[in-house]
Order: C-alpha cells, then structure tokens, then sequence
C-alpha cells in the first residue's frame, strides 16, 4: 500500500468538498488521511510497568480491566457479547485503532451525533449505549472514572485539542463501482468465518465471547459508527485478520464491511416512533455509507433483532 | 461419536461390519487394521496426555475436528512429520474419524482462565495476556482463549501442551515444515518470534496446567 501514498494524498487533497457534502459525524467527522508514512513514528502512550502502585494506578488497572473485558467488569451497561478492545485494538493502545490517546485530548468536542458539545465523558457513554448496545453508565459513576483515568494515563505527555496521527481508522477509499456484497460474501468466508463463524455469531470460550460477533442479536447495533460501511472498512483494512493488518485490498475491505453490515443487528437505539424510515430520515441518511433502512434480499434493514 | 450416524450405523451393522465397526479403543492401543498404523498409546501415552520429555502432544480433549485435519494434514505433508505422516496415511477414514472423536470427548485440563484483565510478568505472560503488536502479534489468549484452553474446531489448546511440544510447533511454523494453518494466522506470528519468546512463551501455558503432559 504504502507505494499508492502520493497518489492517495494527491487524491486526498482533492476531496475535502465532496467529504463535507457526506456530512458525516463521529470518527468520519475527524479530517483524516489514509496511512502517511510521514506520521509512521506515532505518540507512544506509557508502559503499563509505569504506573504508579497507588489509587490512581489501581483506578487506571480497573479502566484497563473494563476495556477489555467489558461484559463482565460492566456488565449492568453491556447489551451485546463485545469489548471496548474488540475496535480499539491492543487495549486502546494501537495507533490506526482509534487509540484512546488520541481521543481522550480532543475532548470536550462538538459531535453531531447528539448535535452538542461532548465531554469525554459523555463520548464514553456513547458507546455504550450504541457500540454496546447497553446503557449509558452514570457520568460520575466508577466505570466512566476508571476509563476516562485509563485514556487520560495512556495521553501522558501528549497535546491536547491537536489531531494527532493515528487517530481514529485510516480511511479506506470506496471502490469505483461501489460495494459488491457477493465478493464480500466471498471475502468473509475466505477470511473472516474461521473466528467469527460462517452466521458472524463470533465464538466463545465457556460464556465469554473470544471472537465478537459481527452481526445478530449480540452484536453492535444500528447506531454505532461501526454500522457504517466506511468506517466498518476502514476498521477492518487496517487490523483484519487479526495480527494480519492491510493484508486485504481496499474493495476487498469495502465488500466485506458491507456484507458485514447487510444483516439485521440490534435496533438503533434512537428509533423514532418504530418507524425505520423516520429514523432513517433522521439519524442515518447523511451518516456515511451504511444499509440501514434499504432492502437487501427482499428484506428491510434496521428493525432491530 | 458423530450421533446422526448411529441408527444408519446400527441398520449397516450385519451387513457392512468393516466400513463403520472401527473400534477407537483398538485403534488407539494397539494401531490400525494396516499395520502402518501404529498404536497412539505408545507415544502419546495411556490417557493420551501426551509425552511432554519427547515433545509427543496431548490430544485428549482437542477438538475432533481439528484432530481430523492434522492427520488429514499429516497425511498430505502440510503438516511436516515423517512419523505422523505414515501413521496418518495408514489410517482408514473410519478409524480416524472414530479414534479422533474418542479422544474429543476425554477431558481437557482444567486450568485457570487467564485472560487480558490480569496483569502480565515477564516476556512468556507478556506475550500471552499483551501480545507483541509492534510486530503486530496478537496475545495468544485473543485466539485460543483464556488460560490457552482453545476455541472452537481451529484454535486448539495450548494449555495442557508441554513446552517442547508448543516450541517444536512455533519453530516448525516458523521454518515453513509446519504451514496448515488458516491464512498463514500462525505462520506469521511465528515468523515474528525470537528464540527467547518461543521459549518464555511455551513455558508459559505449558505450565498453567496440573494435568497432561504440561508439567
């Protein structure tokens, strides 16, 4: 990929306009490149060997705790079979992963999501009650402390309200033609199926999910940012499979993201009146690219499960 | 036992004994109808908890499935192994199928579930709970599960493996004698390792067990 990188930042500099047509919010509303080698040397949050043997450092352990085993360290706010670390890989840690230390500096920011000014605090929530398909935990409750102390510990050293490289997923340019949720199909049960299962019901280990499930009744639901085809393949073009990162080509990424996101998946939480066309209309018409609301296979999109 | 297959088995009994009358017991104590096949017992040991001072595998309690495809895997040379091949090849599709699914349903060690939340000491249990992604190495519990018990038909257990068994693999992975796992996942992470890791590492969940051939 990293051949394609002057032709990718020429073409980059020519799409600001039509991005901002897309209107879109959350992690496409951050002006990101695609990989620039230039940034290759990315902040380096500290080694966990570092921290502190005290309250603080046992109040950073418990955020880590929850991260990346969210289900059973929150589970009064968990809705579904995913982790915090499932996206954020290495433990919120890795850059191009949408790493907490790149987004624990850039709030209190304005999101459109919720069209309102956001604390960190309030982000968190977020996705919990979206990602998660949970609840939001109480803003001055122990497991919002103990994550917002992990993401202010893993920013150490580094400047606030700055874009930092690394943040959130390198966007992944659409394939001319668009999507094609055959060749995903195809993608996924090459790549994907042997750890989230051939239905992307992921697997488990006793009760707990080892690999997450991708879509169905555990899964993220219809108000995640990971609901959308872009982001989803972005996500999946940088740290899919697992260990083998930007093994799979760009359209590659893009067909299997929207096979992924072509299944029913928990209800948008935000759902106006049980009409998936009015919350359509409202929430998901210029929020990237996503399926919700359309037909696919004779069936509506965005019902819930 | 594959289940759906008894009541065929049983109306095929009197008529076609040979095809579907492989006795998983016979086949793991004393070998195969061809002699080729020899007896499991005598290098992966009476409960087939494996040999840990030979590097001889647990295989009591791995998935049957993926028992199945190693020796599948043995038998064509994906997975390098001049003993297991001839063995593998020997083996009828039956005996296989029967001694495998015996072994499947015998216990798997009983370990602690370590997971990501605890913390990490030294290189073996930093690789494990941490993994190493600067190489882009996932932790081994991200896959196999907590403690190393395995999940699923393709990621079997490393707990309950002795240490020269889970070394001999990652050194095979790594020199390509080994190279039958899905989309190279092991393969590359091998290849990512040094000596020091691979030895830290198999010690590691070789020894989070008190039963098998780990100890």
């Amino acid at each position: 990929m990293r051949t394609h990188t002057s032709a990718l930042l020429l073409f980059a500099l020519a799409i600001p306009a039509h991005a901002a047509d897309i209107a879109m919010e959350d992690q496409s509303q951050i002006r990101i490149g695609t990989a620039d080698p230039a940034s290759r040397t990315y902040f380096q949050p500290p080694q966990e060997s570092e921290l502190p043997d005290n309250a603080f450092g046992k109040l950073v352990q418990e955020g880590r705790a929850i991260f990346v085993d969210t289900k059973n360290r929150a589970p009064e706010y968990v809705g579904n079979g995913l982790a915090c670390a499932n996206c954020h890989l290495e433990q919120g840690r890795k850059a191009n992963s949408a790493p907490l230390w790149a987004a624990y500096t850039m709030y209190p920011a304005y999101r459109k999501k919720n069209d309102k000014v956001n604390t960190y605090a309030e982000r968190l929530q977020g996705c919990f009650q979206f990602s998660m398909n949970g609840k939001a935990p109480e803003a001055d409750g122990p497991v919002i402390a103990a994550l917002s102390a992990y993401s202010y510990w893993l920013a150490t050293g580094a400047p606030t309200a700055q874009e930092l490289p690394g943040r959130a997923y390198p966007q992944v340019p659409e394939p001319e033609g668009g999507y094609d949720l055959a060749k995903g199909q195809q993608v996924y049960a090459a790549q994907c199926a042997v750890c989230h299962g051939n239905n992307g019901e992921g697997q488990k280990s006793g009760t707990d999910y080892v690999f997450p499930p991708l879509w169905g009744a555990d899964s993220f639901n219809w108000g995640a940012g990971m609901h959308r085809i872009n982001t989803a393949a972005a996500f999946i073009k940088e740290s899919m499979p697992l260990g083998k990162g930007g093994s799979l080509l760009d359209e590659e990424a893009w067909h299997v993201a929207a096979f992924m996101n072509s299944h029913e998946r928990p209800q948008d939480p935000r759902m106006i009146d049980g009409s998936v066309e009015k919350t359509r209309d409202k929430y998901h018409a210029n929020d990237g690219v996503n399926l919700y609301g359309e037909t696919v296979d004779g069936k509506l999109l965005g019902k819930g499960i | 036992m594959n289940v759906s297959r008894w009541p065929l088995a049983g109306l095929l009994l009197a008529i076609s004994v040979s095809a579907q009358a492989a006795d998983p017991t016979a086949v793991y104590g004393k070998g195969g109808a061809n002699t080729a096949a020899m007896a499991c017992v005598t290098c992966h040991g009476a409960e087939a908890e494996g040999m840990a001072a030979a590097g001889f595998p647990r295989l009591a309690g791995l998935s049957a499935v993926y028992m199945q495809r190693q020796l599948a895997d043995f038998a064509s040379g994906e997975r390098a192994n001049p003993i297991m091949q001839s063995i593998a090849a020997a083996l009828s599709p039956e005996e296989a199928d029967a001694v495998t699914t015996m072994l499947a349903n015998k216990p798997r060690p009983d370990v602690e579930r370590i997971g990501r939340t605890a913390a990490a000491q030294g290189l073996g249990e930093t690789l494990a709970l941490r993994g190493a992604w600067e190489r882009n190495i996932p932790e081994c519990v991200s896959c196999h599960g907590p403690g190393g018990v395995g999940v699923g038909d393709s990621f079997p257990p490393l707990a309950g493996q002795s240490a020269q068994y889970l070394s001999s693999q990652l050194i095979a992975w790594r020199q390509g004698t080994r190279k039958n796992d899905p989309n190279d996942l092991m393969g590359h992470i091998a290849r990512g390792l040094t000596e020091d890791e691979i030895k830290a590492v198999s010690a590691y969940f070789a020894n989070l067990t008190d039963t098998g051939a780990g100890r």
